[in-house]
């Protein structure tokens, strides 16, 4: 039995070791000052897709990734560790989509697109919203299953998938197709291999092998499995009102800094009087209760 | 977040060494493989960004996942369980993310899954591993046994057992027992044939294994009567027979995580590699030559991890109002230990470059006639090679102990506790100048190229090297102390006495790896200045060092040496 997987996966700014200059005076994300990085939990999400590849012979697994040209990164990078292929969702149409253009232009791919199950991280890093893998879900009016843990099965077009919640785990079931967005204390992606980096290190796009600015070897008319696909919002058949910023009904009113003082470090031993005494001190400056 | 390749530019900076196009052309046997195979690359600019872009995922795996698991890997090391060896749970996390990284067999030829990578670039990994981990790398690097098959076993055995390597199976190499240690010749370990069964049976001990119940083992073993060095055969054991005991994982000063074990071998089948009697004279040889620069790569791995810790602890660490790193007694240190970090790493990948362009050679004569030019290259690297390997096994480890030494010291107090990883490390770096022969044995490897005139062609080959005006005036320093060294040379070769040569065998040694040393840097200078501070510092105290060794050389008569006897102390 095999089965057809789409992993959702975005191409993030590294917040995650944020400097000085990581935010302009605007407010915005300094994009250039943070590494554009695979966002975390979507692999995490590759890799419980992998597993199932691995698990159910004949499997396929694709990428599919909304972002400016240089986001094909993103489906080499899944390449590497075992994706079979993907397709970048990219026109100037989408920019400035918040999550509700983003699930539309998302959806209407995946339309196109045959699938038994879509995995994504359980939300991206850079606007921590959580909002994209369920609004994919809602409008291709299928179930959804959000932080799961792994998936355990995939037996009689069923899905069975543990969850981690806040005060425990459960199991769940679910037809497919489904979506099944992935929490990040699921298991940890798998390393790039080295066979298959250079394997489809020359995987390009079309616009990415017609810019002069690089010099790639271009490959792929022998090799037709090192062309990443791109699709346009013409491609499909995308309402423009409904895709980037016009299609955003998210404003940013305003951003405000936030610093975090650092203030002396404190060593507690583990007794019960003095973890009282802490929870105490918590509860008293609002910082938990 | 950490990536051992990205936070060191100088790996990258060896990588890209001029030699290396001639080395990948030959590797690649003009690229020949890039219609057969997917992963091959079609010319040297795609090799060489394929060498650095599985470097990057080395350098991840390096200090995302080996490094963090170094600390519980050493208090937990290996144990025995049912009779077999069970890693520490680090290690095998470790060793699973390489395996699923498809980072073993990385030297083997496509046609067995290997990657088909130049030894420059998987010594570029030990590198990583080693400075994450010291104790890991011995079991990941010991896939380099698999070069010995590759070598010299028959078509049969390498289609048996490379492609198991390249999936993932560790391996190991038998040859110490508790009577055969330096002295490889008094193994005893029986090898019988029997006839009717056209089987070879292994009977007997071996001692001080690494990874002694790796999945596939090359064993030396005795195979003919007699006593001597003639008599042994190489043997290949797979652990699938079932047939060998662990009977102890050595409890050991460093290098915790990787499993020393004592086997028994009972009636265990094994196959014979290569022809018999070559055993020790050709095949240990060639084993411990790739054996011996894996641990001169773990040697600098090592040197790294403990310049790096002592540099990050003296900016951290405050004293009498300022951090200790403005004090002369540990900048001077930290300066020296930057010098000696650089200066064999370099040594390092001079080796790796003249063995590979000799193995590749060795190699490419199997599968046609080479022409007498190649012949002839392939003489001269085998040559260079042979000579450098113990020069960089040697001063490299003890270079690692010295840092490692130097690195502590800087940690002061703190650094003898458990609370820095220095100490672990400290303790790892103990035991490269003895494994794979001792630094008095590398010595004993490397003398020929002292007393031969060998080193001293070398030395010469590069001074004539084109440099930067402003560079000459190092050329000139190891100018002068090469005709030191010549002098020092003459003075002992002259006495005709070997044991007066073996007397001051490590001086000469020492002296002559200096002044290469001290090229080497100084030709990496002229290819990328950021090397000329390490170049100054190094050649001042290689300078004042090799005074010093030349000192006690002309002062010293034949019968000087009674005076260290231990029967007259």
């Amino acid at each position: 039995m095999g089965l057809k997987i789409i992993v959702l996966a975005k191409q993030v700014p590294d917040t995650r070791n944020v400097g000085k200059d990581a935010m302009k005076a605007d407010g915005t994300v300094n994009r250039g000052a943070l590494p554009a990085i695979f966002n975390p939990e979507d692999l995490n999400a590759l890799e419980q897709a992998l597993r199932l590849k691995d698990k159910y012979e004949g499997s396929t697994v694709s990428i599919l990734t909304m972002g400016p040209g240089r986001a094909a990164e993103i489906i080499r990078e899944g390449m590497y560790r075992g994706a079979d292929g993907g397709i970048l969702l990219t026109d100037r149409a989408f920019a400035g989509a918040d999550t509700l253009a983003t699930s539309y232009a998302i959806a209407l791919a995946i339309k196109n697109m045959d699938y038994d199950l879509i995995l994504a991280g359980r939300q991206a890093i850079d606007g921590d919203t959580a909002q994209v893998g369920p609004q994919v879900a809602e409008k291709l009016r299928i179930p959804q299953i959000t932080y799961a843990e792994s998936i355990n099965s995939v037996e009689k077009k069923t899905v069975n998938v543990l969850r981690r919640l806040e005060r425990g785990v459960e199991t769940v079931e679910s037809p497919l197709p489904c979506v099944v967005t992935v929490n990040g204390s699921a298991a940890d992606c798998r390393p790039r291999n080295a066979k298959l980096l250079m394997k489809y290190k020359h995987a390009h796009t079309v616009t990415e092998l017609q810019d002069s600015s690089e010099d790639y070897i271009d490959l792929t008319a022998d090799r037709p499995y090192l062309k990443i696909k791109e699709v346009s919002a013409a491609d499909v058949n995308a309402d423009l009102n409904w895709t980037g910023l016009s299609g955003s009904p998210t404003k940013v009113k305003s951003i405000q800094n936030v610093v975090f003082q650092a203030k002396e470090a404190r060593v507690l031993t583990a007794d019960a009087y003095e973890i009282e005494e802490l929870v105490k001190e918590l509860i008293d400056n609002h910082t938990i209760g | 977040m950490a990536n051992f390749y990205n936070d060191n530019p100088d790996l990258k900076f060896h990588l890209e060494h001029p030699l290396m196009q001639k080395i990948v052309e030959l590797k690649e046997r003009n690229f020949a493989d890039k219609d057969k195979f997917d992963y091959a690359p079609v010319d040297f600019e795609d090799a060489m960004d394929s060498y650095d872009k599985v470097l990057e995922v080395v350098g991840e795996i390096s200090g995302d996942i080996v490094a963090p698991n170094a600390e519980s890997v050493d208090q937990e090391g290996p144990s025995i369980v049912n009779n077999e060896v069970v890693y520490a749970k680090g290690t095998q996390e470790n060793l699973d993310a390489l395996v699923k990284a498809g980072l073993m067999g990385i030297t083997l030829p496509r046609k067995y899954e290997g990657l088909n990578f130049p030894i420059v670039p998987y010594i570029m990994a030990a590198d990583m591993v080693s400075r994450a981990d010291a104790g890991f790398v011995n079991i990941w690097g010991l896939q380099d046994c698999a070069e010995t098959i590759n070598e010299f076993a028959n078509e049969e055995q390498k289609e048996k057992f490379l492609p198991r390597v390249c999936a993932g199976e560790t391996m190991a190499m038998d040859l110490t027992e508790p009577d055969a240690g330096s002295d490889l010749q008094a193994v005893q370990l029986k090898a019988t044939y029997n006839e009717e069964e056209d089987q070879w049976y292994l009977n007997g001990v071996k001692r001080f294994i690494t990874n002694g119940d790796g999945h596939i083992s090359l064993v030396l073993a005795r195979s003919e009567g007699g006593n001597d060095g003639r008599g042994l055969s190489m043997f290949i054991y797979d652990r699938a027979e079932k047939a060998v005991t662990v009977r102890r994982i050595e409890n050991k000063l460093g290098i915790k995580g990787s499993p020393t074990c004592e086997l028994v071998f009972k009636n265990a089948k094994a196959e014979l590699c290569g022809s018999r009697r070559m055993g020790l004279i050709k095949y240990v040889m060639a084993l411990m030559n790739g054996a011996r620069l894996g641990i001169a790569a773990q040697s600098v791995g090592i040197s790294e991890a403990a310049y790096r810790e002592g540099l990050t602890y003296a900016k951290e660490r405050k004293q009498f109002g300022k951090a200790i790193i403005e004090f002369p007694a540990v900048y001077e240190l930290l300066a020296n230990m930057k010098a000696k970090l650089d200066a064999s790493r370099t040594l390092l990948y001079e080796t790796s470059r003249f063995v590979d362009v000799y193995k590749t050679y060795m190699h490419i004569m199997e599968e046609r006639k080479l022409t007498p030019e190649e012949r002839k290259e392939m003489k001269k690297y085998q040559k260079m090679a042979d000579m450098f390997t113990p020069l960089a096994k040697g001063l490299g480890s003890e270079i690692c102990n010295q840092l490692a030494y130097d690195s502590l010291q800087i940690h002061g107090g703190s650094g003898f506790m458990k609370d820095y990883p220095i100490e672990r490390i400290y303790r790892d770096a103990r035991i490269t100048s003895i494994y794979e022969g001792t630094t008095q044995l590398q010595v004993v490897a490397a003398i020929r190229g002292v007393t031969t005139g060998g080193l001293l062609n070398v030395i010469r080959d590069y001074e004539l090297q084109e440099l930067r005006p402003e560079l000459h005036s190092f050329r000139r320093t190891l100018i002068g102390m090469t005709e030191e060294y010549e002098h020092a040379v003459k003075t002992v070769v002259e006495r005709k006495n070997p044991e007066f040569i073996d007397f001051h065998a490590r001086r000469l040694v020492e002296m002559a790896g200096n002044i290469i040393m001290g090229y080497l840097l100084l030709l990496d200078t002229q290819r990328d200045n950021k090397f000329k501070n390490s170049t100054e510092i190094f050649l001042k105290s290689a300078k004042t060092e090799n005074l010093a060794r030349a000192e006690f050389i002309h002062g010293s008569n034949l019968e000087d040496m009674d005076a260290y006897k231990h029967d007259r102390v």
